[in-house]
């Protein structure tokens, strides 16, 4: 089956871009982005924190299947209403480098949108650790062998 | 002939590959750093033997690189032939598709809750 999500990374780059277009109108693909309760459920994970405008922070945390619990924060530069945000993205206790996301939100038609995310990393080589990580890990990844990992990575 | 078993076959055996939970642990690992077989058997309980034919598997397929290094050879991610594979992207892809279904059924849901 074809992904309706689509990932450009072009060669020594240090950035990529996801897009895809959603079976909904403009404010509610927004709307999920917004909404604490409804991130949490997509994204599978604890709201901590989501302030929605210039100068706000947002914070996350997801228990793994282990019990362990990882960290994700960041800071919101823009945040435009069924337009754009552009936050930085930060996953706690590992070595990755805090990147930089470009959301930007468009109407299709009235029943349909596409999202854009421009994510920047601070290097190639991180790009394509994080292209990687997924592949190696898998959905199975024995988490509390990542765990050690990260503590490795400290 | 053993060590070109790998390629011979088809490209799923790169796929059955990386299919077993510990050879991507290793790749995991080596994605981040270079390492000795000593260094990345030192983070498993399993048999030292049993590390080194994970090793062997994976270098078989090309997704691991050879270096030497003084006295000390050092494994890491072969990224082309990651890239050659194609599909090394199609895991990050899914984990975003994935997301992104489960936001548009509960949006959905939650339009027609409306």
């Amino acid at each position: 089956m074809e992904l309706k999500t689509k990932i450009q990374a072009e060669d020594n780059q240090q950035d990529l871009l996801v897009t895809r277009e959603f079976g909904l109108p403009l404010e509610l693909l927004f709307k999920a982005y917004v909404e604490p309760d409804i991130v949490a459920q997509w994204m599978g994970t604890k709201v901590l924190k989501l302030e929605n405008k210039r100068h706000g922070s947002w914070q996350f945390e997801t228990t793994d299947p282990n019990g362990n619990k990882h960290g994700f924060n960041g800071t919101i530069h823009e945040f435009i209403p069924n337009r754009k945000i552009t936050r930085t993205f930060e996953m706690e206790q590992t070595a990755f480098p805090v990147q930089l996301e470009f959301l930007e939100f468009e109407k299709l038609t009235d029943d349909t949108s596409r999202l854009t995310m421009h994510i920047v990393y601070k290097s190639v080589a991180v790009r394509d650790q994080m292209l990687q990580l997924p592949f190696a890990m898998g959905i199975s990844m024995a988490h509390d062998r990542l765990q050690e990992l990260v503590e490795k990575l400290k | 002939m053993q060590l070109n078993d790998c390629i011979m076959k088809s490209r799923r055996d790169v796929f059955q590959a990386i299919a077993d939970p510990t050879r991507r642990i290793i790749l995991t690992m080596l994605a981040v750093n270079a390492m000795t077989p000593g260094a990345i058997a030192d983070n498993f309980d399993s048999a030292r033997q049993t590390i080194s034919r994970h090793i062997q598997i994976l270098t078989e397929c090309q997704l691991l690189e050879q270096e030497q290094t003084g006295r000390e050879i050092y494994y890491r991610v072969n990224a082309n032939k990651l890239t050659e594979v194609a599909e090394w992207l199609q895991p990050f892809t899914k984990m975003w598709d994935d997301r992104f279904n489960k936001l548009e059924a509960i949006m959905k849901n939650y339009k027609s809750n409306k």
